[in-house]
């Protein structure tokens, strides 16, 4: 069996509400194994935005420790923590999140560009992502121009083009109707998952549960289901 | 990201247009003015030292000396020439019978030093001729309506006659009085006064000696005030910043460019930091640090202050080249030193703002694009 992509380690997550300490999250342990496509589902407030954001490095735990590839991020110095994320980690965001007053293929190369490449070279090689994605025909229009569906598409490519080993993606199907949903999510299967590569995806949209290959339910900071389907009483909202 | 907005690009264009045309067109303004002080000084440049009495300030603040130290700086070692050098007011009424307030300037009789060098019309031989006066070209336009030729002109002036027989270029006063050049014995009979009616004495140092060295000695074997012609021209200035509001109400008017540039640019600056706290957010996410932010943000913000700079700097020019003909701009000029302030000032805006809007960029946790 392969080592597991992520490793979670007794990881709690308090916030502070005025006087009062809330725990969000309570002693979770998780692995992530690599090739797999992962849901994280739940109801609001049960937790899972808050262990999405641990895992890939956007949130310090209370407690416990997250290991991603083998590294231990959270022991990282905040500067090296930043530099894994943009290397390792791509990012679809549930409102894209797409840079308005830059084209389609400038925003698709941002994680290139920040890590140094020049920028002809980091959008001749988000037009290769955007190709796949047969969006290459939008590469020189503003998001202001693109639908909806062309716009979540620039982010998808977004969060692929520097290759990450993780990719993590937050509710992509909320905003679609059933189909565009599913043509979306068959779209993450084809072009994210790959056999060294783990995709997360953070939804409670139970039209696409059977396109996962592996559900955890989270319910008020602990995972309370962990299979391939979800129970048969169900979690759907 | 800044550029492509065009609404705030072109309101922080704007922002800093407008501030640094205050700023660079008041300073302007301001320093021209100042020097008006020591256009008395300027108009006579063959004179390296002034001497006058011990109280006497500027040129236009003084006390008349007996005729007598004429020779007595005249004596001092060192002296090429020194000439009489009158400076009064008097009335003239005019040809409609208005009162005019000038100031009567008297030039060494045969060398006519202290009347300008340049003529507008007429020669400087002309003050040879009796009851002749010079007008300044200011003044001129002043006393005489468009279109009427002041050469001819028959003046009252202190109860006496004088004929306008030239123009002379020269740089207006602080006041831009009207000032009438005759020789210096004509002189005396145009001003009534006191005893003693010799304002001060030109000299120029002789070949060899500094004009410094020379006021020195000046002053130490006659007891009189001498002060270079770079010392008395400072003397000007500083008269007008020590004895008018014009410092201060030129300060609160280049202060009010500065606060309205900051306060357009800083709104302009967090508004759009506001549109795009999301996307800044995601950007943080993704891995990109604050530094790369703040460079990305700086450069494109330094792009805009330039051009408003600009702008603001050929707004100034094009005020200055537009107002050239005007008789209360004559001469006015942009000293280098404006723009640099100017500079400075839209670079201190820029940061300012710029680092104010951007803490909110550099405070916000990159998992908030997740809520």
């Amino acid at each position: 069996m392969n080592a597991p992509a992520i490793s979670v380690r007794g990881i709690a997550r308090d916030f502070q509400a005025g006087q009062q300490v809330i725990r969000v999250l309570h002693g979770i342990d998780l692995d992530v194994r690599p090739g797999e496509l992962t849901y994280l589902v739940g109801e609001s407030g049960s937790g899972k935005t808050t262990l999405i954001s641990i895992m890939c490095g956007i949130l310090f735990p209370t407690e416990g420790a997250v290991e991603v590839f083998g590294t231990d991020i959270y022991a990282l110095s905040d500067r090296a923590l930043v530099d894994f994320r943009l290397r390792n980690i791509g990012f679809i965001f549930q409102q894209y999140n797409l840079i308005p007053t830059i084209d389609a293929a400038s925003n698709a190369a941002v994680p290139l560009i920040a890590q140094g490449m020049d920028r002809l070279a980091a959008r001749d090689r988000a037009r290769e992502i955007m190709h796949a994605l047969n969006i290459a025909d939008q590469a020189d229009k503003l998001p202001s121009q693109l639908s909806g569906g062309q716009q979540q598409r620039v982010a998808i490519a977004r969060a692929l083009v520097h290759r990450p080993r993780l990719v993590v993606c937050d509710e992509p199907t909320a905003a679609l109707d059933a189909g565009s949903g599913r043509r979306v999510m068959d779209l993450l299967r084809e072009v994210a998952v790959a056999e060294d590569r783990s995709v997360i995806i953070v939804t409670h949209d139970n039209r696409i549960f059977d396109l996962a290959d592996r559900i955890l339910i989270l319910e008020d900071g602990r995972i309370t289901h962990d299979g391939t389907s979800v129970p048969a009483e169900g979690t759907s909202q | 990201m800044l550029t492509g907005d065009r609404q705030k690009f072109f309101g922080l264009v704007f922002g800093i247009a407008f501030s640094t045309l205050l700023i660079t067109q008041q300073l302007t303004i301001f320093v021209n003015l100042l020097e008006r002080g020591a256009s008395g000084v300027y108009n006579v440049d063959a004179a390296d030292v002034w001497v006058m009495d011990r109280v006497s300030r500027t040129t236009d603040v003084n006390f008349p000396m007996p005729s007598t130290a004429l020779d007595r700086v005249r004596s001092v070692p060192g002296v090429a020439w020194a000439v009489p050098h009158l400076r009064a007011g008097a009335s003239v009424r005019t040809k409609e019978g208005d009162l005019e307030g000038v100031s009567v300037i008297g030039v060494d009789d045969t060398t006519l030093i202290g009347l300008p060098k340049g003529m507008m019309e007429g020669s400087r031989a002309v003050l040879e001729q009796p009851d002749t006066v010079v007008i300044d070209d200011v003044g001129a336009t002043r006393m005489f309506s468009a279109g009427d030729n002041p050469i001819g002109e028959r003046l009252e002036l202190n109860d006496q006659r004088a004929v306008v027989r030239g123009i002379a270029d020269a740089m207006p006063s602080f006041t831009s009085q009207v000032t009438l050049y005759t020789t210096y014995s004509q002189a005396l009979n145009y001003v009534p006064g006191t005893r003693n009616r010799m304002s001060f004495v030109l000299a120029r140092s002789a070949q060899g000696i500094s004009p410094a060295e020379l006021t020195q000695r000046i002053e130490a074997e006659t007891g009189l005030r001498a002060r270079t012609r770079e010392q008395f021209a400072q003397d000007g200035i500083d008269f007008i910043i020590e004895n008018t509001g014009i410092p201060l109400n030129f300060g609160i008017t280049v202060v009010l460019g500065f606060v309205v540039g900051v306060a357009i640019v800083g709104l302009t600056f967090s508004l759009f930091i506001r549109d795009n706290i999301k996307q800044f957010g995601a950007l943080k996410a993704i891995g990109v640090r604050n530094g790369k932010l703040a460079r990305m943000v700086a450069a494109q913000a330094g792009l805009v202050g330039m051009i408003g700079y600009g702008l603001g700097v050929v707004g100034t020019v094009a005020f200055i080249w537009g107002f050239s003909a005007n008789p209360t701009f004559k001469g006015f000029y942009i000293p280098w030193q404006v723009p640099l302030l100017s500079l400075a000032a839209v670079a201190i805006i820029i940061s300012l703002t710029g680092w104010l809007a951007l803490r909110n960029v550099f405070k916000t946790e990159p998992a908030a694009v997740f809520r």
